[in-house]
């Protein structure tokens, strides 16, 4: 039994190297969701902007501009990531499966994290807004240093789970030829003809998602932090 | 660049029966989790430690994995053990094992959004822990848990596009073997594209419409 394992394990780790695959594809890994992230949180800044800017408003480009806003999260949210990465990966502007990835992943995130942003915004008391305004603040002044700061705090949480997710949902990216972790640890399957390159890889992600997840709560630790000594 | 939908317009039944494996997938995945998931949230709060632990656990790593490794280790890896199962069968347990974690946070969050006078009144009134848990607690927090157990099958209808990988024929599988013939893979996936966010669109209205109509208020 022990020694099987052990056997299983030199296969799927040491012979040939195999390791080092494992590193090459966790790097693909973190490296396409640490992009899809960054291009997620611009878009959802962008993007929640335009749905809090437009609310209430009748103004008809803001109008427009909330429409195409909608229309984006709805049809991101509404479809499966694979079926994105392939139509960009179908397009031929498209030069390799990593950009499809940055942007398919990018543009998903963004559709998820504008609701994220969107609800953060909203979650804060109207009185704050009438604070500011009152003080004779505009209303641009009042979102940035009054609504926002507040805000983000709210969103923290939500916006670190969906990085999560991101790390998790790479995995898909092996459909379109890219060599993350998940694709590696098929690679190296189809030569060692057991589960446990499936098993490493797993327990690659669970650790990646628990550091994660102990990183997020030091850091909503840290925010509460300035709560108590109100 | 223009695009040509007459290859891909007389192929437009094979996306049919794609279509309805996906809903077929997906439907049956959300029963067995759903089936699971309640054992296992139930299991989340039961007051008995080893228990408690072993569901944490369960959830822990369901949702600290990704759909595609378990997916993988299930079809691909689990031979190795001698458990051989069909793309099909592999499919649906692992995307029910899969929804089994989410669920079962669910349904410990409706659970755990009872109030806990309706304990003690179940407890005033003499009943055992299985009974207070069946006839008072379950079934107010099922009604709670509806909302979120809805959005788990439109989130499943999304995930079954990952059985494509198994080769069963849904409908984005449909789609890569549409595509193999006709090489017009832009029109083929905005095809499919669409069809998945007309089942999402569909099923959050009529859960939208259920919701209505169960609410408390």
């Amino acid at each position: 039994m022990m020694e099987t394992l052990i056997n299983s394990l030199t296969r799927a780790l040491l012979r040939d190297d195999r390791w080092k695959m494992y590193l090459q594809g966790l790097e693909l890994t973190l490296m396409i969701a640490a992009v899809a992230c960054a291009i997620g949180i611009v878009i959802g800044i962008l993007v929640a902007s335009a749905k809090v800017a437009a609310q209430g408003s009748g103004n008809p480009v803001l109008r427009a501009l909330n429409l195409l806003c909608e229309a984006y999260t709805t049809v991101i949210r509404g479809t499966p990531l694979v079926v994105q990465l392939l139509i960009l990966y179908s397009l031929a502007a498209i030069p390799n499966g990593l950009t499809a990835c940055f942007i398919g992943f990018g543009l998903n995130s963004g559709a998820y994290v504008s609701e994220i942003f969107r609800s953060g915004i909203q979650s804060v008391d109207i009185g704050q807004m009438e604070a500011g305004r009152s003080l004779g603040l505009s209303r641009g002044a009042t979102m940035r240093f009054i609504i926002l700061p507040q805000a983000v705090k709210n969103v923290l949480p939500a916006l670190f789970n969906e990085f999560i997710a991101l790390v998790k949902e790479t995995s898909i990216a092996g459909y379109i030829a890219v060599n993350e972790l998940t694709k590696m640890a098929n690679n190296i399957k189809s030569r060692t003809y057991d589960f446990t390159p499936f098993l490493l890889a797993a327990a690659i992600y669970l650790i990646l998602t628990f550091m994660l997840t102990r990183l997020q709560k030091r850091i909503e630790r840290r925010f509460a932090k300035s709560d108590k000594d109100r | 660049m223009g695009f040509d939908f007459s290859l891909v317009i007389p192929r437009l039944p094979f996306f049919w029966t794609g279509t309805i494996v996906t809903i077929e997938t997906s439907a049956l995945s959300l029963l067995f989790g759903s089936i699971l998931g309640v054992f296992i949230g139930i299991m989340r709060v039961l007051p008995f430690k080893p228990a408690r632990s072993l569901a944490a656990c369960y959830i822990y790593v369901i949702r600290g994995t990704p759909t595609l490794t378990q997916l993988f280790f299930i079809y691909f890896g689990l031979p190795a053990l001698g458990v051989n199962l069909s793309a099909m069968a592999s499919g649906i347990i692992g995307l029910s094992l899969n929804s089994a974690g989410y669920i079962g946070e669910i349904v410990r969050g409706g659970i755990e959004g009872v109030p806990s006078g309706q304990w003690e009144a179940g407890r005033v009134l003499g009943l055992s822990y299985q009974k207070m848990m069946r006839f008072i607690v379950l079934p107010q927090a099922l009604r709670s848990m509806l909302p979120a157990i809805g959005n788990e099958f439109v989130t499943l209808i999304k995930e079954s596009s990952l059985l494509s990988t198994l080769a069963i024929t849904e409908l984005t599988m449909v789609g890569q073997q549409v595509r193999s013939v006709t090489y017009a893979s832009f029109e083929t996936f905005i095809i499919v594209g669409a069809i998945y966010l007309i089942l999402t669109t569909v099923t959050s209205m009529a859960l939208r419409l259920l919701e209505k109509k169960w609410s408390v208020m």
